[in-house]
């Protein structure tokens, strides 16, 4: 076991890929000279040169559906975009091609793509950098989405991603790339499946990516107050994990959804759909759900904070569920 | 056709370029027949009178090469050796279609004789031929990747992103630029304030050059030259030929944006009747020749339908088949 910052773990899981791959390469904005935009690609030019470290132009929608193309060609691409904000840029050829050849191909192309982006508000960029909307990903049938939130699952998932078939989107919440853990034998993670990372009897928090730290520092507050909260990192947002989810409700009874995309249409009312669907009877309480204000996510650090889940908002929520029963 | 380049086919490949036009308008006749018996739905594109390019250009391939087509591409599959039974089967959404019946007519897909669709998102296939570029290079296998589109994508930003990332990347990338004048009902120049497409292409530094599309001859020896190129690794070349189509951008357009008289005009210099004649009337070819590649597309056309006809749909318990991949959780 090593300590890794999240960073590192998401550039070894690379680095070791492209050592053992020479099909597996690196694109996108800034990944070669500059290091990548938030520092993960660091050092990676110098030891696989600029074919396997290739700095694009400010061209999402070209490098990405470059990176589909070169899938389609026998190589395993991992695209960098710098947030999902510019991943809209990119969103016919992840839409209209990624996820749709295989099946519009009757099963004669793949696209074993693995795209990853940035995710998340907390550093101040506004509205046009801070927006989480994996979401709208996890919408698309012939896509993987997901949202590795500890150092394990960032050092795992992306070998994982890289052995599916098929275009997985990684969500790196921006929050946590300084953050740090330990990690063991990365083949052991899998793409799928959810997580309970830490057991509870009297409610399940649902969450996933920045908001699982946030998740389990208000499970702790709240077991001090005697409320034990079930906290499962969902990991994987397309396909969802609803043997997991549902076998968690019907334990604890209660279910919190904490998502920092918005409410409206979202992956949380999704969520919350299914455990209607598949755990009613389980209930002993209207499923909850905690995520962004519906608004762009603002510049000024009080007004973004309040934008998104934090830790007091989520103890409020939780505790106000278990004493209302 | 006053081509002098002509002197230098000979008669087998003459034959052979008409005999694949012809093929390809009788083909497409027979789907608008089709259509028009509700046995074909959704959109139609035909290729109608823009034979020439497809023609001209695919057959300086090699079976490693790959083609990335638009949604109005029956002629470069037809071309390109995917069989016509499975075409017409794909279009009238039978198991036995190329795509099985998944794309219709606009998504025609092969991996046997590496066919990259049929994409119908204008644009969208330009970035995906870079990409299988880009792979071959990086694999170190010689290929050419054919990238067809039409004078409209050139508005798109992914026409600007991918010949720029071609030209950067040196990738072995041939671009035809199919301009048939109209994006769909808009004419080039009631949208771009450029119409030299050469120029747009040259000021990425690609190797750019204009053909008459209408002259199977003139795009032949063109792609040949340009084939050979992209082979040789010079970077990715553009291609534009300037064609017509004849008939309805797909077949619910009333075509209220063209003159009768325009496409009358371009009708005189149809692609196959300029062939035609020239081919006779220099006695390259005769009557009974053109008789004899009429009755041979008419048989195998015949066949191609009785067969797509015959041939089962796909069972609805198929459905989410192939929406992941094999050794896929899912």
């Amino acid at each position: 076991m090593s300590e890794l910052t999240y960073r590192e773990a998401v550039r070894e899981a690379m680095c070791e890929a492209m050592r053992a791959d020479e099909r597996v390469f690196l694109m996108g904005e800034d990944v070669g000279r500059y290091g990548g935009c938030y520092g993960v690609s660091m050092g990676m030019l110098e030891e696989f040169g600029d074919e396997r470290v290739r700095d694009t132009p400010l061209a999402e929608s070209g490098f990405t559906g470059a990176g589909i193309g070169a899938a389609m060609g026998g190589m395993r691409p991992i695209v960098e975009l710098m947030t999902v904000n510019f991943s809209l840029l990119a969103l016919d050829q992840i839409m209209n091609t990624a996820a749709t050849v295989r099946h519009m191909s009757g099963g004669q192309f793949g696209v074993p793509i693995v795209i990853r982006m940035a995710t998340g508000a907390g550093k101040q960029l506004a509205a046009q950098h801070s927006h989480s909307l994996e979401g709208w990903y996890a919408h698309i049938p012939g896509l993987k989405v997901v949202a590795p939130a500890t150092i394990e699952d960032a050092r795992g998932m992306l070998q994982a991603a890289l052995d599916d078939p098929d275009p997985v989107l990684i969500f790196e919440n921006v929050m946590l790339y300084n953050s740090k853990g330990e990690v063991g034998d990365p083949s052991s993670i899998r793409l799928e499946g959810a997580a309970v990372r830490r057991p509870g009897a009297d409610l399940s928090l649902f969450t996933y990516g920045g908001s699982l730290p946030k998740a389990l520092a208000a499970a702790e507050q709240l077991s001090a107050e005697g409320v034990e909260v079930e906290v499962v990192d969902l990991r994987c947002l397309r396909p969802l994990d609803d043997t997991t989810i549902v076998a968690s409700v019907s334990k604890t009874r209660r279910a919190l959804i904490v998502d920092e995309g918005w409410r409206s249409g979202s992956l949380s009312a999704e969520i919350s759909a299914r455990i209607m669907e598949q755990a009613f009877w389980s209930l002993d309480a209207p499923v909850e759900r905690l995520c962004s204000a519906e608004v762009p996510i603002p510049y000024a650090k009080h007004m973004e904070a309040a934008s998104i889940p934090q830790v007091e908002s989520i103890v409020a929520t939780a505790r106000a569920m278990c004493i209302s029963a | 056709m006053t081509n002098p380049n002509a002197l230098r086919i000979g008669r087998d490949l003459s034959l052979n370029l008409l005999a694949q036009m012809v093929r390809i308008r009788r083909f497409e006749d027979k789907c608008a027949e089709l259509y028009t018996q509700e046995k074909i739905r959704g959109f139609l594109h035909l290729y109608d009178g823009e034979e020439a390019v497809a023609v001209g250009i695919i057959p300086n391939l090699e079976a490693q090469d790959a083609v990335v087509a638009t949604y109005r591409e029956h002629g470069h599959a037809l071309v390109r050796g995917v069989p016509m039974t499975s075409i017409l089967a794909e279009m009238l959404g039978k198991q036995t279609g190329c795509s099985r019946g998944r794309g219709g007519s606009m998504h025609l897909f092969d991996n046997a004789t590496r066919f990259y669709g049929g994409n119908a998102i204008v644009g969208g296939g330009l970035p995906m031929a870079v990409g299988l570029a880009l792979a071959a290079k990086m694999a170190g296998r010689e290929e050419v990747v054919v990238c067809f589109f039409g004078e409209g994508a050139v508005a798109e930003g992914e026409f600007h992103e991918s010949l720029n990332l071609a030209q950067l990347w040196q990738l072995p990338v041939l671009f035809v630029c199919e301009n048939n004048g109209y994006a769909m009902g808009t004419a080039l120049a009631r949208s771009e304030s450029e119409i030299d497409l050469v120029k747009k292409a040259e000021s990425y530094e690609v190797h750019a050059q204009s053909v008459d599309g209408m002259d199977v001859i003139a795009v032949t020896l063109a792609a040949r030259d340009a084939v050979a190129q992209v082979r040789a690794g010079q970077g990715p070349v553009f291609l534009e030929c300037k064609t017509y189509r004849f008939r309805a951008h797909s077949m619910f357009d009333a075509q209220k944006y063209r003159d009768k008289a325009e496409v009358e005009e371009w009708r005189q210099r149809g692609p196959i009747v300029r062939f035609q004649n020239w081919l006779l009337e220099s006695h390259v070819i005769h009557q009974s020749d053109i008789d004899e590649i009429e009755a041979r597309v008419a048989a195998e056309i015949d066949t191609a339908q009785a067969a797509a006809e015959a041939a089962p749909f796909e069972s609805v318990e198929q459905l989410y088949e192939h929406v992941y991949g094999v050794g896929s959780d899912v």
